[in-house]
Parts: C-alpha cells; sequence; structure tokens
C-alpha cells in the first residue's frame, strides 16, 4: 500500500465535480453545454472508480474504461440528434423543443 | 510533494468545472471542461492509473471534445444574453448542490482504515494491507508485466463478454450517429 | 531524488535548446532544399550562406504589427497558436536521442542539499512507461490550435480552412494510431526504450513491418499538414486557410509548430521503424560515454536524413485534392491498417508459436518474407487506380471525332 492514497480528498473531489455537474444540467438551457455537464459528472464518476481501484484491484480501471468508452458513443449519438433537431427548429435552446408537452 | 501536487490539480479540476457551468459562449464552456479533463488525468497518473491518465488524454480531450466543437462550431451556437432557467430551477439546484455537499463534508474524513473497517466490520481487522488483497495484487501485476499488461489479463480474461459487447455498442453508435446525421437517408 | 531533478532540468534544457534552435534552422534548410532542386540559390545574403536568415525572420517577426480581426474572439483568436505550439513542443520530451549514459556522482551543494546519482542515465526527458500512447495523445491535441484558429478568426475562409485541416487530421490520426499496433505486437511493450532495444537485439522494425513503415509515413505526412497533404495552408486555396488572419508573432507560432511536428514525425519513424540511437551490429554495447556520443550522433543522422526525405517529397509531388485525401485516410489506410494488424497478429502467433521461432533476427526475417508476399499484392492493388482517381483522361487523338 503506497504510503497516500488520497482516498478522502479525491471522493471529495469526486462529490464537488459531480454537483457542479447536477447544477450546470439543471441550470442551462444550451443543449450541447448540457451534453458537456453530463460528460462531467460521467469523470467525476471515473475518478472516484479510480481512486478505490487503488484498493479493489484492476476492476475499478476496467470500469473507467467501459465509461469512457460508452461515453464517446454516448456523445456521438447524441450529437448526432441535437444536429438533427437543430436543422428542424434551427435552435439548441432546450425551452423551443416542446413538440410532445401536453 | 504528492499532495502539493494533487491539490493543485484538484483546484485546477474544481475550478474548470465551475467555469465551464457558469461561461456562457460555449466555446469557452468545451476550453475549461478540457483542462477540467487534463487535471482529472493528472490526478489519475498520481493514483497509479497510468494507461487510464493518458487514455482519459487520448478519448475525452482528443476526440469527444474535439466533437463537441465541431459542433458548435458548425452550428454556430452564438453567446445568449442569459442562458440559465427559471427560479424553479435554481431552487432544485440548491437542494441537490446542497445535498451533495453535505455528502461531500461526510466523504473528507474517509480514509482507508475506516474503508476497510467498514467492509471488514470488526476493528481488529482494519489492517488495509490485509483486507485489500486485490489492490496490492494490482500493484504486484503492474509491477511485474507493465502498465498495459496489469489491465490487459483481466480485461481479455475476466470481462471478456463486456469487452465485446461494447464493441458492437460502438458500431451500432457509429452507425446511428451517421444515419441521424444526414441530410437525406 | 534531487539529483533525478537536476539531470532532468538540464536535459530539459539541452532539449528545448536543441529543438528551437532545430527548427529555426529547418526553416532555412527547406528553402535550400527547394533552391537546390530548383537549382538556384536560395536565402545566401544574411549571413554565411544564410545561416542568418531565420534570426532575420524571427526579428521581423517580433517588429511586425500585431493585428486581430475587429469581431474575432479576443482570447480565443491568441489561445489558438499556443495549442498548436505547446503539444508540438512537448512531444519532443518522450523520443530518446542517445544509449543511456552511467553516471556516477554524490556531492553536497550546501542550503540545496545533496544530489546524487548512480547507474545509467536514460537520455530521454521523460522515460515514461506509456511511451507512444503519450505521442498520439499529446498529437491528438493539434487539432485544437487549427479549429480554433479558423473558428475565432471570424472569417469564411479562415473557418472553412480550419474545419478542413481539422478534419484531414483527426481522419489520418485513426490510421496512424492504428499502424503502430503491430510495432506493439513485436515489441511487447509501448515504452520507447523497450522497443529500442528489441531493435537493437533483433532487425529493425522497417523490415518485419514495412506496411506499417508506409501506413505510418503516409499519415505522418497528412497529420502534419506538408504536401501533398497541405491543401488547408497552400497559398492558392481558401487563401491561407486558417492562419489568413494571423501576422507576425503569432503566425510564427503556427510555423514553428509545423516544423516541430515534422521534426516529431520524423523522431518518430526513426525511433519505431530504424532503431531510434542503435547502430546496426553489435559492436556498440559496452556503454559508456563513446557510446552515447556516437549513438547521439547517428540518431541525429537519421533523423536528418528522414527531414531531408520530408522536404524532399514536398518539392516534388502534386497536392491531393480533398475529396481525394480523405478517400485516401478512410477507404484505403484505414481499413488497410486495420488488417494489417490481423495479419500480423496471425503471422506473429504462427511463427513464434507453432514455428518456434523466438530469436528476433529470424522472427523479423520471416516476417519479412510475410511482408514482401503482402505487400506485392497492396501496392499493385492501389496503383492499378481502382481507390484513388486522377482527372479524367483526355480522349485520345484517334477517338476524336475530326
Amino acid at each position: 500500500m503506497p504510503e497516500n492514497t488520497f482516498l478522502g480528498p479525491s471522493l471529495a473531489l469526486s462529490a464537488i465535480l459531480f454537483s457542479l455537474g447536477v447544477a450546470g444540467v439543471l441550470l442551462r438551457r444550451n443543449a450541447i453545454v448540457l451534453f458537456m455537464c453530463v460528460e462531467l459528472m460521467l469523470n467525476a464518476v471515473n475518478l472516484a472508480f479510480i481512486a478505490l481501484a487503488q484498493f479493489h484491484g484492476a476492476g475499478g480501471q476496467i470500469m473507467v474504461l467501459f465509461v469512457m468508452t460508452v461515453a464517446a458513443a454516448e456523445a456521438a449519438v447524441g450529437l448526432a440528434i441535437i444536429l438533427a433537431i437543430f436543422r428542424h427548429t434551427q435552435s439548441v435552446d432546450l425551452q423551443n423543443i416542446n413538440l410532445l408537452r401536453g | 510533494m504528492a499532495a502539493f501536487v494533487f491539490y493543485l490539480f484538484a483546484a485546477a479540476a474544481v475550478l474548470g468545472a465551475a467555469m465551464c457551468v457558469l461561461q456562457r459562449n460555449p466555446v469557452a464552456s468545451a476550453m475549461w471542461l478540457m483542462s477540467t479533463m487534463f487535471s482529472l488525468a493528472a490526478i489519475f497518473i498520481l493514483l497509479g492509473a497510468e494507461l487510464i491518465g493518458i487514455l482519459q488524454v487520448l478519448v475525452y480531450v482528443g476526440a469527444i471534445l474535439v466533437v463537441f466543437l465541431f459542433v458548435i462550431m458548425l452550428l454556430n451556437v452564438a453567446r445568449t444574453s442569459s442562458d440559465l432557467r427559471g427560479p424553479a430551477s435554481l431552487g432544485a439546484t440548491v437542494v441537490v448542490a446542497g445535498l451533495l455537499v453535505v455528502e461531500l463534508a461526510a466523504l473528507w474524513q474517509y480514509t482507508p482504515r475506516r474503508l476497510a473497517a467498514d467492509i471488514a466490520q470488526a476493528p481488529a481487522f482494519a489492517d488495509p494491507a490485509r483486507v485489500f488483497a486485490a489492490g496490492a495484487a494490482a500493484r504486484q501485476a503492474t509491477a511485474a508485466q507493465g502498465v498495459v499488461g496489469a489491465l490487459a489479463a483481466p480485461l481479455f480474461q475476466t470481462y471478456l463478454v463486456p469487452f465485446e459487447v461494447t464493441s458492437v455498442l460502438l458500431l451500432a453508435a457509429i452507425i446511428g450517429a451517421v444515419v441521424l446525421a444526414k441530410r437525406n437517408i | 531524488m534531487k539529483g533525478f531533478l537536476l539531470l532532468s532540468i538540464l536535459k530539459m534544457l539541452f532539449v528545448f535548446t536543441v529543438i528551437m534552435v532545430g527548427v529555426a534552422l529547418l526553416t532555412l534548410l527547406e528553402r535550400k532544399v527547394s533552391a537546390w532542386m530548383q537549382n538556384r540559390h536560395g536565402p545566401n545574403r544574411v549571413g554565411w550562406a544564410g545561416l542568418l536568415q531565420p534570426a532575420a525572420d524571427g526579428l521581423k517577426n517580433i517588429l511586425k504589427e500585431e493585428t486581430y480581426p475587429a469581431l474575432a474572439t479576443r482570447t480565443l483568436f491568441f489561445l489558438a497558436p499556443a495549442m498548436s505550439f505547446i503539444p508540438a513542443l512537448l512531444l519532443s520530451a518522450v523520443i530518446p536521442f542517445a544509449a543511456p549514459l552511467p553516471l556516477d556522482f554524490d556531492f553536497a551543494l550546501g542550503q540545496l542539499g545533496r544530489f546524487a546519482w548512480h547507474g545509467a542515465m536514460p537520455m530521454v526527458v521523460a522515460d515514461l512507461p506509456i511511451g507512444f500512447l503519450f505521442v498520439l495523445a499529446i498529437s491528438s491535441l493539434g487539432v485544437y490550435g487549427v479549429a480554433l484558429a479558423g473558428w475565432s478568426s471570424n472569417s469564411k475562409y479562415a473557418l472553412l480552412g480550419g474545419l478542413r485541416a481539422s478534419a484531414q487530421m483527426i481522419s489520418y490520426e485513426v490510421a496512424m494510431g492504428m499502424s503502430l499496433i503491430p510495432v506493439l505486437l513485436l515489441s511487447g511493450n509501448v515504452s520507447f526504450g523497450a522497443i529500442i532495444r528489441d531493435q537493437q537485439a533483433g532487425l529493425w522494425y522497417v523490415l518485419p513491418l514495412f506496411l506499417s513503415f508506409f501506413i505510418f509515413l503516409v499519415s505522418g505526412f497528412a497529420e502534419t499538414n506538408r504536401l501533398p497533404f497541405d491543401l488547408p495552408e497552400a497559398e492558392s486555396e481558401l487563401i491561407a486557410g486558417y492562419h489568413t488572419e494571423y501576422s507576425a508573432m503569432k503566425f510564427s507560432f503556427f510555423f514553428i509548430a509545423e516544423y516541430a511536428n515534422v521534426v516529431t514525425v520524423c523522431a518518430m519513424v526513426t525511433t519505431l521503424f530504424f532503431g531510434g540511437w542503435d547502430i546496426p551490429g553489435h559492436w556498440d554495447e559496452q556503454g559508456g560515454v563513446l557510446q552515447t556520443l556516437a549513438t547521439g550522433g547517428f540518431f541525429f543522422l537519421k533523423l536528418m536524413f528522414w527531414i531531408f526525405v520530408v522536404m524532399w517529397v514536398r518539392w516534388t509531388l502534386p497536392r491531393f485534392r480533398y475529396d481525394q485525401l480523405m478517400a485516401l485516410g478512410w477507404k484505403v489506410l484505414t481499413p488497410l491498417a486495420l488488417a494489417y494488424i490481423i495479419v500480423m497478429c496471425v503471422a506473429i502467433y504462427l511463427i513464434e508459436h507453432v514455428a518456434g521461432l523466438t530469436d528476433p533476427t529470424l522472427r523479423s526475417l520471416a516476417l519479412f518474407g510475410v511482408n514482401v508476399v503482402i505487400g506485392l499484392l497492396v501496392f499493385g492493388l492501389l496503383d492499378s487506380g481502382v481507390f484513388i482517381r486522377g482527372a479524367d483522361r483526355r480522349p485520345a487523338a484517334s477517338e476524336v471525332v475530326g
């Protein structure tokens, strides 16, 4: 065991970044910036996995690998959807995307 | 020395995240997110996950953020006067963020010894080196087979099925993105 | 610990100085080589044989007025050259340029403490265990400088040039990364030191991995925006592409970044395929200062040869059209690199485990044979004009109805 594994501070940093990501998702109206805040949340979770992988073995790092891969796939598809919506409504403001509102 | 480096990059990460959330210009948001991801990559390397750290730069900064930047530039999303939602959202944010800050205060003092004690549920066995044998084994594998070799064995043996499923997922994502973004199919 | 710090600082100063002076002299070398090929003299007024020309150019750029377009985003406009320049220089930190130097010192400097080092010092600024992944990661950051430069200039030509250049760079990054995987398969390690040691023990990797070398070289040309792939920055296309609105020092940052990238790509080719600092033959393996100096000089010679080849190609070949460029990257190089990985996996498995040839030289010779066969097939197919079509042929005289 290395003498300082930074467990507490890493988890705290992960919590701060995650809460900033959640705040961004709740506060912003621009769809692309919203997406970036979702990526921020995923990064915070990656940090938590890596911090605990020092104790629980390589499974944590492999999980981070999969999270990164899925985030890449999600970013590609999500941005393609935003592009398609932009062609339809000429804006990325979330308030204008309300066709399903009852 | 290691503590100084950690807190430096942690501060940079928090600053980058805060600026990403608060900037009005989407390109500036993307640049601040890039600085957060770099700081996180440095922290990953400090925590002993060198391969994941460099893959964070290669995949997140080098590919995903480039896609974000391209979409922002192609859609020509200009800076707006105010991007924030109404008071209801602000209230929800305060509540959620407040809960998370409480969680943060609880996590700050979490040491490996306490983690071991919670898992072993007996103070007598709260020796981190004994409870976390898997971590020690991972460190030995890194010393013996190098940074890449230590991850390769679990990835291609224990986690082979998720690996193959992920490759199919990536194929589906590529096809989906191309179809969704075409003008006329 | 402090000895390591002191040695690292010395190495950093050395490499930084050599790179900056080298890049400046490369601008002169380019003009001299082009002059030699075009049967003229090149710059020879400033200093002896024009050697002070880069200094004069640098002085001119420092003294010129810094302009910026009225409606450009100021912060990003200033940030873009830096984002192009910093990754280019960062890459020179991981290339080993000489054999490890055995050092042995132990002294104390009063207040500063004790500096000690015993053993061989690797002649790299940063001997990373993740060597060439670092190079791939940092070279993919070059896209930001180009894309931001195009966007923040607030000009149609700059934006189009920036988008074209960045699309080209990300397309060829894929082929570049995939073409390096057979190197990893052969050497079993991602760190440059281990790759060079493996080439020292056997044959240089250009022989067993010739197609990999070819794909990497072509992708390297495309990544650094050099002819025949320099459509985004050619003078007659889109004014000057993404650096239309840049002048003076910011422009020279882009220029320095381009030449530093050329040096890095040539250094990668030398290290991964031509043995790095290895001198062929086994007479040089006893360690010592002499070996370090000899291998350093030999690395420099190989590097200069490849830089000359890059410049030679620039002044010889015509430019690709943009759609031909993208077709080459996606439809030819990427599938070829993928297929090559599979073929190499099978070949290495058969050679090492079925035929039992584990001696590095014999293994490399066997793979060279495989490569000759594949190479004849691939180059024969590529040359038939199926994938990249040139301009349409004029009708022959007999076909024209007179």
